[in-house]
């Protein structure tokens, strides 16, 4: 590593932020406004980079083409945002909150599949902006002429958006309704109207981020869930609405990465260091950091911090003890019935139901949501698989072990978490997920890295698949009438307090964020046991089975089955999982009807599957 | 111009309004009279479409109100200044003077900064300032004048005197007497008998969700039964 090195690396990661904080930007914006936590918008950033390498490829020859064209792919997707806002949004605005976070999740989905009718599979490079394909020599390295525009980007654009945010009037609605929208319509202002122009705006802005990239980053359908949580980290690492700090952090970040890539491998002490590798860990690493040093972020402050709570319903109560009943003797006695195969499907059912259960129970009862959920689930997977297979244990020794891993991790992530509410421990949740979903991948001689391992075999006397589905069966009874006993327990009591009224209940004497970190430690062991099940089950894992789109899976659970519901989790489990057994085998686009799926129940159900029955029942209100 | 019938709103299980009615005419101010908790803010708000109404009929120059979004009532008129001012702390006063800016409907005169600050002069000496850097009078005062840069008919003040120091108190009976002069109607809710009365043309009084009584500010003064049921402490 030598200096100019470390200066090619420093202005690397200058071009880098850029593009990262067109994306967050946008992100915090509609964030601000309309308290929607939008997952879609990463899928924005990846439409505006492959509509970009269409219109570049077609008109692209000129200057003025290239340019001409990646402003109007930014433009589409705008439109496609507002579009989104308009026709799926705004009918869900009334529902509980987080249905909208469950309806950007269909949006995910619809929009990758699209992309993948329109672009297919393969990575695309798209075509190099006419007169900037040189590079030119600095201190003997080779630095990309399109990298200095990529680096002025950020400024330009910061500076644009601040005299919009400052001096128009859209600026000030903008700024008021971050603070206090209800008052905003109060005086005159049509919401409707502004969260679809803030929707133009920030998906503009997602999409211009995806397109100045076109000549440097190849356009793949993996890109969606990478940005977004490479935005969910900048936002909350600048501060939620602020956007110097969102340009701030994504500066931070980028030139972190970069460092990291300059420094290469370092020997220490015998060991070699490989820093270029740590680049997918160290901005979650970096977000850990700030959040504990600053909780609400580097510029942001706590008066302009919104709370995404859970919408909480009054308690739900168990259903009565024969219907339990009556349905585990029905579960019981079904491998006896079925074959082999939805023995297989009946299994992964009730892994994912006691898997949605333990999500359930720290959203429903603990008050807080977790965005990484699958974490616990995976380093349940992983424990178990790495117990049998590295440590030599018995199946059985591995299977009771892998809990307890899964609950000493959850109390360890949660020592941070606990420190935040709302939508920033959320998003720190995401960030050690991702930090386990990385050491996983990339830790070869222990995990396998990519590959993941496999022979993770039960015992011989659990290897029909009927013997391993009663002990799932058992496993899952317990931990979900374990969860449910503890919702009405004083412990779930104290809990609700907290959720309801945090001051009142500390008031009281109740150490609220004792309690949530207590929860961490419960729903960490019952997603880790799930997770184990799980490995057994499959004989394999791969670090997908603690990806973004597990945890996504699980709320999507949790979100489709109602969250003010405790059987809510359990059907949402047993539909998703038959859904999406069911369209895989049918299509290649199984995720974008997956996703209208979705769609249609959330805008046809706005309450949940369970809250279908509700509404059925009595009137609507 | 206003006239509310038949109200009834509920929270959860609980009743906070029930049958309320009353009528506020053109060039009218009328108090909202009653003790913390009687529902005069939940009146408010449900006027406002801000609270949902179970029941009953809102109607405001010849325009039934109830079921619009707060937007819409807005737009035909009716300015809300909330009892707890919601001042868009990050904004500057004019800033502030801005968002609540509308372009009247009908004719008559037009609100301006200029103009709102002639009502209110300590305003026009810290337009720049942020609305979080006031203090609670000239909080007060913004919330109002931001609701008149929407040119209210109809003017809803929810406790404006609430907390506010005596002298302030004065000038914020002065602006009220001034607006009426230049014929806004308004409607608003007290604890303050004293303030009402030097506002105030005709009083209702709240209890428990219910108009108890009503009648003009010198019948209210002369009965003395009603103010000892319903307004001492």
């Amino acid at each position: 590593m030598d200096f100019s090195s470390i200066v090619v690396q420093f202005l690397n990661g200058l071009a880098g932020a850029s593009s990262l904080f067109l994306v967050a930007a946008g992100l915090s914006l509609i964030f601000g406004v309309t308290r929607v936590v939008n997952f879609a918008h990463g899928s924005f950033y990846m439409l505006g980079l492959f509509l970009a390498y269409s219109l570049a490829g077609r008109f692209g020859g000129t200057p003025t083409g290239f340019w001409i064209s990646l402003l109007v792919s930014a433009l589409v997707v705008g439109v496609v945002g507002a579009l989104v806002e308009i026709v799926i949004l705004r009918r869900t605005y009334r529902s509980p909150e987080l249905f909208q976070l469950l309806a950007t999740f269909a949006v995910v989905l619809v929009i990758k599949d699209v992309a993948l009718a329109i672009w297919g599979a393969d990575s695309l490079l798209g075509r190099r902006a006419p007169g900037l394909s040189g590079s030119f020599q600095f201190f003997g390295k080779v630095i990309p002429a399109y990298d200095l525009v990529l680096i002025a980007a950020g400024p330009v654009v910061l500076g644009l958006l601040w005299l919009i945010v400052r001096r128009t009037r859209f600026g000030r609605l903008v700024r008021a309704a971050t603070q206090d929208r209800e008052m905003v319509g109060a005086l005159g202002v049509n919401e409707a109207w502004l969260f679809t122009g803030v929707f133009f705006l920030g998906s503009f802005l997602a999409g211009l981020g995806g397109a100045i990239v076109l000549p440097r980053e190849p356009a793949n359908l993996s890109l969606d869930i990478a940005v977004i949580a490479d935005a969910f980290v900048v936002v909350v690492v600048g501060g939620m609405g602020s956007l110097p700090g969102a340009y701030l952090a994504a500066l931070l970040i980028a030139e972190v990465k970069a460092l990291c890539i300059a420094i290469g491998d370092v020997s220490m002490f015998g060991y070699t260091v490989s820093f270029s590798r740590l680049t997918l860990v160290v901005e979650f690493v970096v977000m850990a950091v700030v959040l504990v040093v600053r909780p609400y972020g580097l510029l942001g402050r706590p008066s302009a911090t919104p709370r995404a709570q859970v919408a909480i319903m009054a308690a739900s109560r168990p259903p009565r003890g024969r219907w339990i009943l009556l349905v585990i003797a029905v579960l019981a006695v079904a491998p006896l019935l079925i074959d082999r195969y939805s023995i297989v499907l009946l299994n992964d059912v009730l892994v994912f139901a006691l898997f949605a259960a333990s999500l359930h129970f720290f959203m429903g009862t603990g008050g807080m949501i977790s965005f990484g959920h699958a974490a616990y689930f995976g380093i349940g997977a992983y424990a178990a698989a790495l117990l049998l297979k590295r440590a030599g244990l018995q199946m059985e020794v591995a299977l009771t072990l892998a809990p307890v891993a899964g609950g000493i991790a959850a109390l360890f992530f949660g020592w941070f978490c606990v420190r935040l509410s709302g939508v920033y421990l959320a998003m720190l949740t995401l960030a050690f997920a991702q930090i386990a979903w990385s050491i996983a991948y990339q830790w070869d001689a222990l995990t396998g890295g990519s590959n993941g391992m496999v022979g993770v075999w039960p015992a011989a006397w659990l290897a029909d698949k009927a013997a391993f589905y009663w002990l799932t069966l058992g496993v899952t009874v317990v931990g979900v009438l374990w969860l449910w006993r503890m919702a009405s327990s004083p412990f779930g009591y104290g809990l609700r307090a907290g959720r309801d009224s945090p001051l009142r209940a500390e008031a009281l004497g109740i150490d609220v964020r004792r309690q949530q970190w207590f929860t961490f430690g419960v729903v960490g062991a019952v997603a880790a046991a799930a997770g184990a099940l799980y490995a057994f089950s499959k004989g394999s894992i791969s670090p997908d089975v603690m990806g973004i789109q597990r945890s996504v899976d699980a709320l999507v659970m949790v979100l489709l089955g109602g969250v003010h519901s405790l059987v809510g989790p359990l059907v949402g489990a047993a539909v998703l999982t038959w859904l999406q057994d069911e369209i895989i085998r049918d299509t290649e686009y199984w995720r974008g009807l997956l996703g209208l799926a979705i769609l249609a129940l959330v805008l046809l159900l706005p309450q949940g599957l369970a809250g279908a029955r509700d509404l059925w029942r009595r009137k609507p209100a | 111009m206003l006239s509310v019938r038949n109200l009834e709103v509920d929270y959860g299980q609980a009743h906070i309004l029930s049958n309320l009615a009353l009528e506020v005419l053109s060039g009218e101010v009328v108090v909202l009279i009653g003790r913390n908790g009687a529902g005069k803010s939940t009146t408010m708000k449900a006027i406002m479409g801000l609270v949902p109404a179970r029941a009953g009929e809102i109607r405001f120059q010849g325009h039934k109100v109830d079921h619009l979004r707060p937007y819409a009532v807005a737009r035909l008129g009716i300015g809300y200044v909330p009892e707890d001012r919601r001042i868009f702390t990050d904004l500057s006063v004019r800033e502030n003077l801005d968002v609540g800016r509308r372009t009247p409907s009908g004719a008559g005169a037009l609100w301006t900064p200029d103009r709102v600050f002639a009502l209110f002069p300590n305003l026009a000496e810290m337009q720049d300032r942020a609305g979080g850097m006031l203090s609670g009078g000239e909080q007060q005062m913004l919330a109002i004048a931001r609701t008149l840069m929407g040119n209210p008919t109809l003017l809803l003040l929810d406790e404006p005197s609430e907390g506010l120091a005596p002298l302030i108190v004065e000038q914020m009976a002065e602006a009220i007497l001034t607006l009426k002069r230049q014929g806004l109607s308004v409607l608003l809710s007290e604890q303050n008998l004293h303030f009402a009365h030097l506002v105030a043309d005709r009083a209702y009084v709240i209890e428990k969700g219910r108009i108890r009584y009503s009648g003009t500010m010198a019948e209210l003064a002369a009965d003395k039964e009603v103010r000892d049921a319903y307004l001492s402490l």
